[in-house]
């Protein structure tokens, strides 16, 4: 069972259809929306079949010092997966939801623009590239969080523009200083540099400008300011969009890739790694508890449960620089990685209901809600289980990560670090349980008592990412999902910079 | 936006078609001279906020109406895209592939002629017209919004 998708289509098909949706008017924009969701359906089966490939494409045949190359390994192909389940779902709950905004066929094109920057992101093979969808993922973004063109959500915007920004500059800067040492831009090529010579000063201090720029993309604690405006400011299918994927494509998934393959680990940057993801988890925990506004406290959560990936990657680098037991660092980059895919999947359906609640009853201030539990029971079903796993319970998949990274520190001899990551899954089990106190049980107030729940498309998205919330637990029981899944993934990372080698050699190969 | 005086209106009329040649030329020439489709794209969109400086956006917009300028905008980047795509086709599976030269042009491979380069130069081309109509769309959307928010323009 192959399919061999030629990589460039995972950018281009996207990028195509984004430029041709505006054409249409607003007559025909049912027919553009199913354009929008046949494409992401087709990237969503692109992505599944692109599990188990080593690909090294290089754009226009020309090979990897002079041209472009495109490079699909474990974690890309991890990163695909996870864009495209959540853009789907994003898209279907989008087809009705977006009909409150005009312009929806603008809206569409700046949706499937992100998608094709996040998809080079996680494909590019060379650092400028790595750049340039970065930024088209990021402006696309821009764009689409002050779509409503309220005071407040331009506002946002403009927030996240200036901070989105910064961080490009960051990461534009570091890239020019990697060229300056090294004289290329291609990862594989700067990564044998390293591991001929070892870091210099210059790259030392380019890995520096990486973590900021890639950082403040995250939305790792220092460089969060802008994502509790952002993410709540934005239509409910685009705040899914940001906190389930982008913060993870543009900056985790940019930032480990360099850290471990490119640039390589060491035991410092490991333990830059590890504090930035216990203060994100700490920090956005507890800010998240005081919030009243329903998507705020959502995006609070984001920063902590990035921190959580965070702390497994960080984790990870560092036993693998301190020359650890190699079985728990592929534990706890297991357990990250499993981490991310989760949190994408159950926070988009957080903000899938959060948009839902908001649609039927015109408010998402958790004070002026209550007892919507019969009123809206689809609704309900897909918050209850998306809690439940944000919380870690079991059997939902937040549970096998958490508990994943719990059992790596533990073994690895961070007791302290594991105490931290369990205190803040209590802590995001009172912050959940409050959002179910406040919005579905108690009393209904009087101004809802005919609120209608929105079915079709919408529910069918919600129930999608809540079925999946619930198998995806499989992904870590059934060894041969494991093992295609995740395992290549990890071993993509922690192959560190074997990654040049296996890159150039497998470019010769098909190489004409 | 009434525009400027006469003498500026005469000299602008003049020169525009002057800057509309050379944005068009640098354009063609992308792939033998020094400049390419973005910057002859700036210079073709140069001339018509020319137009719009001299003559007030009202006569830009009919020159070139707003609702072309976007269509252009998104036709011009699809066959770009589409463009790449043929490289599939023609280029042995490969995306981008400069298949015009190899395939289809092989006897006039003359260096430094106009037709040359395969199909650098519609790239070229492409581009020129996307960046041109984003471009003159881009200054004409400020302007649009400067003249709502202008307190002194109601009065006059």
């Amino acid at each position: 069972m192959s399919l061999n998708i030629p990589l460039p289509l995972f950018i281009a098909l996207p990028l195509a259809v984004a430029f041709l949706l505006p054409l249409f008017g607003t007559k025909t924009r049912g027919f553009a929306s199913f354009i929008a969701v046949l494409t992401t359906a087709a990237l969503l089966v692109f992505s599944i079949f692109s599990f188990g490939r080593f690909e090294v494409y290089c754009v226009g045949r020309w090979t990897i010092p002079l041209g472009i190359n495109l490079v699909l390994d474990g974690i890309s192909a991890l990163m695909l997966l996870t864009i495209s389940i959540v853009s789907f779902a994003a898209i279907l709950f989008s087809n009705r939801y977006m009909e409150q905004y005009t312009a929806k066929s603008k809206y569409l094109s700046l949706f499937l623009l992100m998608v094709t920057g996040m998809n080079g992101v996680v494909l590019s093979g060379d650092i400028f590239n790595l750049f340039v969808f970065l930024e088209i993922a990021s402006i696309a973004s821009y764009a689409l969080v002050g779509f409503g063109c309220q005071h407040e959500e331009l506002e946002a915007a403009f927030k996240y523009m200036v901070l989105g920004s910064v961080a490009s500059m960051f990461v534009l800067f570091a890239v020019g200083v990697v060229y300056g040492n090294t004289g290329s831009l291609n990862m594989a090529v700067i990564s044998k540099h390293v591991a001929e010579n070892g870091l210099n000063t210059g790259l030392a201090f380019a890995l520096a400008l990486f973590i900021a720029g890639f950082g403040l993309k995250a939305a790792l604690v220092p460089f969060h300011a802008w994502l509790p405006d952002a993410h709540p400011s934005a239509p409910a299918p685009i705040s899914a969009m940001l906190s389930g994927v982008l913060i993870k494509a543009l900056g985790i998934y940019s930032l480990s890739r360099i850290i471990f393959n490119v640039l390589g680990v060491s035991v410092p940057i490991s333990w830059v790694l590890i504090t930035l993801g216990l203060l994100s988890m700490v920090i956005g925990a507890l800010l998240a508890i005081g919030q009243w506004d329903f998507k705020r406290l959502l995006a609070y959560s984001s920063i902590s449960q990035i921190g959580y990936v965070m702390f497994g990657i960080g984790l990870a680098a560092l036993i693998l620089s301190k020359k650890g037991n190699p079985v728990w660092a592929s534990l706890a980059m297991l357990g990250g990685l499993f981490h991310l895919m989760n949190h994408a999947v159950f926070k988009s359906l957080l903000f899938l209901t959060s948009g839902s609640i908001e649609m039927s009853t015109g408010t998402r201030q958790l004070k002026e809600l209550g007892g919507l539990a019969e009123k809206l029971p689809i609704t309900r079903s897909a918050c209850t289980i998306a809690s439940a796993s944000i919380a870690g319970i079991p059997p939902f998949n937040g549970f096998w990560s958490k508990l994943i990274l719990v059992i790596a520190a533990v073994q690895a001899g961070f007791y302290t670090l594991a105490a931290v990551t369990v205190f803040v899954s209590i802590v995001t089990l009172i912050m959940f349980l409050k959002v179910q106190r406040y919005v579905f049980l108690g009393e209904l107030p009087e101004n809802l008592k005919s609120v209608v729940e929105h079915r079709g498309l919408m529910a069918f998205a919600m129930i999608f990412l809540a079925v999946l919330c619930v198998l995806m637990g499989a992904l870590v029981i059934y060894e041969p999902f494991r093992v295609v899944v995740l395992d290549n993934a990890v071993n993509a990372l922690l192959d560190g910079l074997a990654y040049a080698g296996k890159v150039l050699n497998a470019q010769i190969l098909n190489g004409q | 936006m009434k525009g400027m005086t006469i003498i500026v209106k005469t000299v602008s009329s003049w020169i525009k078609v002057l800057v509309f040649l050379f944005g068009i030329y640098i354009i063609l020439f992308g792939h033998l001279t020094p400049g390419g489709g973005f910057s002859g794209g700036v210079i073709l969109a140069g001339s018509y906020v020319l137009l719009l400086l001299a003559f007030g956006r009202e006569y830009a917009e009919e020159n070139l109406p707003l609702p072309i300028a976007s269509k252009l905008d998104c036709i011009a980047a699809f066959l770009f895209i589409a463009l790449a795509l043929l490289g599939f086709i023609y280029g042995a599976g490969f995306f981008f592939y400069n298949f015009l030269q190899q395939e289809l042009m092989a006897d006039c491979n003359a260096a430094g002629k106009l037709v040359s380069a395969g199909a650098i130069p519609l790239y070229n081309i492409f581009i020129g017209l996307k960046v041109a109509a984003s471009l003159f769309l881009v200054v004409l959307v400020l302007s649009a919004f400067r003249s709502e928010s202008d307190p002194t323009e109601g009065q006059e």
